[in-house]
């Protein structure tokens, strides 16, 4: 690099080409060495502080989830939140069954809404209003959903609204978009000759769709359904609102969806963060590894499916 | 009974028809949710709006239980604000950083790798990060904040961004916070955006002598200019309206002050932490807040979405 300064260091007018013909200069090389590290920094940056969340949460969580191993899944959520031990098994319940709800809600919705835009509205004047609001509902702040549910359909009900049906709701409209998005880039991704070839067999469209686009996009679909539920797993804000009256209010067990207050992992983690008391904090650490765990199995159950897809096509 | 081909054509065209409006209805229940977001939201608003009037949106004070109520709204509403901006000031970097390395930089080997990160902090929960942020991250940084405002201390414009502190849960953590969160979605729009510059832009500047530094800056950066500033609204919209984690750093005071290290609330922060105690009028003013953060996130997520989708309509037409 020196070598290069000195030699073009005379001043001639053929310095810059000679300097071009050499190589980069020194001030240039610098530039984009330094550049290049900040870049790096960036992924270093983001990297720690997964470590560290993801580490924190794993070290924290980990002792209560493991020494009390059966207890932390089976018992009930001590009475106050003072109480040192274990018992998350109503908030386990409470996100698997609101999860698994808003999920049958929102799923048919979504891939029926995504059939409609990429094999019937296609560039249509509808089609296109229709994604266009589908991407201004993504942006929609979940605890605004929440809000609507709890106006819409708790209020006219008083405490009898206050399910695990609501909360489902909820998370239902925060997952209907995401779900629309993704199945439409699956279906999108069909290659038309197939559509053509069903119809040369005199096929109808829908006859098309369900036999021939939707079988080849399933992987597909299925893979971004299933991040759709991670997210959903993962919300707090819609059911603060909907599920029960206060986050403490429920400590036993709930299947029913449909009637009695419920409650959920995140809704747990959220009001023990609150406490200064030891017990309720060990408690908050434990549900977040749990969550973090039911999260992470859906995404690596998406990846799986969708690398399968992109192996077979 | 027989069937002539033409019963059978009819059924045909009924099924497929049937099917055509049963996806239509799929497609639309998003227009009619939307409908009655905005109507059920905002009728429910009305009675903290008459209570209120115009003071909702300019007055500073937020007291639910005094008779009668005063809802003021403008604190929340600044606190929105500046933890949304800081989180942007923050995430703009760190998310064109790790775009630009996993597109430009990093070996075709190590790119699936990056772009599973990015989606591992997507993945991870809102109020895991919250929960991160108030019991590990807040007692730790107050004293970060300390050093920060004493070197500032006598500067001018400085010393007020950066003022005295004492508290860990603040404008800044919260920011911090959110800044983490939005990272993944700035960076998976931007890695997007970018890999649609043509190969032969990419080569042309190489070609012509730049340094990889400068083919991005000259060739990679202009072209997708556009689709990143989308991105970045996209990431301030998420920014506003996320809750939970904001609601459990940033302190849940009312305050309005260019100190960053100051605690504060913000609007999604105090409908979560309020919604409790809250009565009828009380909840009406709560709600009133969601209608002003529905109203702030769609206009920031309008034009996020026109950005968007001109630049990628340009870039098509130039490839």
């Amino acid at each position: 690099m020196t070598a290069v300064l000195d030699h073009v260091a005379e001043p001639s007018p053929s310095a810059a080409l000679l300097e071009d013909l050499v190589g980069v200069s020194g001030r240039r090389r610098t530039k984009n060495i330094v550049m290049t590290a900040l870049m790096a920094l960036a992924v270093l940056i983001i990297l720690a502080v997964l470590v560290l969340v993801l580490g924190t949460v794993a070290t924290k969580g980990w002792s209560i989830v493991h020494s009390k191993f059966p207890q932390w899944f089976t018992k009930d959520i001590p009475a106050t939140a003072r109480r040192v031990g274990p018992g998350m098994n109503a908030a386990i319940i409470g996100t698997i069954v609101t999860t698994a709800t808003a999920t049958a809600i929102a799923i048919p919705l979504g891939i029926a809404g995504a059939i409609y835009l990429n094999e019937y509205g296609k560039r249509g004047v509808f089609a296109r209003i229709l994604r266009f609001f589908t991407s201004v509902m993504a942006g929609v702040p979940s605890i605004v959903m929440g809000l609507f549910i709890y106006v819409f359909w708790v209020l006219p009900r008083k405490e009898a609204g206050l399910t695990g049906l609501s909360g489902a709701f909820a998370l239902a409209c925060l997952m209907l978009p995401i779900v629309v998005r993704a199945t439409e880039e699956m279906l999108k991704l069909v290659p038309q000759n197939l559509r053509d070839a069903s119809f040369a067999l005199g096929a109808t469209r829908s006859r098309t769709t369900l036999t021939v686009v939707i079988p080849k996009a399933s992987a597909g679909i299925i893979s971004g359904s299933l991040l759709a539920v991670a997210r959903a797993a993962g919300e707090t804000a819609p059911l603060i609102f909907t599920v029960s009256v206060g986050a403490s209010a429920v400590r036993k067990a709930n299947w029913n969806v449909f009637s009695g207050p419920n409650t959920s992992l995140s809704l747990q983690i959220y009001s023990n963060a609150k406490e200064t008391f030891a017990g309720a904090q060990e408690r908050a650490w434990g549900s977040a590894l749990t969550l973090i765990a039911l999260a992470f199995l859906f995404t690596i159950a998406a990846r799986v499916l969708s690398a399968r897809l992109s192996r077979n096509s | 009974m027989t069937l002539t081909i033409n019963d059978l054509k009819a059924k045909r065209q009924f099924a497929d028809k049937t099917f055509r409006i049963a996806t239509l209805l799929g497609g639309a229940t998003i227009l009619v949710i939307l409908a009655l977001i905005a109507y059920t939201v905002a009728h429910r608003s009305t009675d903290a709006f008459r209570l209120a009037g115009f003071k909702f949106f300019t007055g500073k004070r937020y007291v639910p239980n005094a008779s009668p109520p005063v809802f003021g709204a403008l604190s929340f509403i600044y606190g929105t604000a500046i933890s949304s901006l800081i989180a942007i000031i923050i995430a703009i970097p760190i998310s064109l950083g790790l775009a630009l390395f996993t597109t430009q930089v990093a070996p075709s080997w190590l790119k699936r790798p990056l772009v599973a990160l990015t989606d591992l902090v997507a993945v991870v929960p809102s109020v895991v990060f919250g929960l991160w942020g108030v019991i590990f991250l807040a007692p730790k940084i107050v004293s970060v904040y300390k050093n920060i405002s004493n070197w500032c201390h006598g500067i001018p414009v400085l010393s007020t961004i950066f003022g005295k502190t004492g508290a860990g849960r603040t404008f800044m953590t919260a920011g911090l916070i959110l800044a983490v969160m939005i990272t993944p979605i700035i960076t998976s729009i931007a890695r997007e955006v970018i890999e649609t510059c043509p190969q032969t832009d990419r080569d042309g500047a190489l070609a012509l002598g730049a340094t990889r530094w400068e083919m991005i800056t000259g060739a990679v950066l202009p072209h997708s200019i556009g689709g990143i500033v989308g991105a970045v609204m996209l990431g301030l919209g998420r920014a506003m309206g996320e809750t939970i984690a904001a609601a459990l750093v940033i302190g849940s005071s009312a305050a309005i002050t260019a100190n960053v290290f100051s605690s504060g609330d913000s609007l999604p922060s105090v409908i979560a932490s309020q919604w409790g105690e809250a009565d009828d009028n009380g909840k009406s003013a709560l709600i009133a807040m969601g209608l002003t953060l529905f109203l702030m996130t769609l206009v920031v997520n309008f034009l996020a979405t026109a950005i968007v989708s001109r630049s990628t309509k340009r870039m098509q037409g130039a490839s």
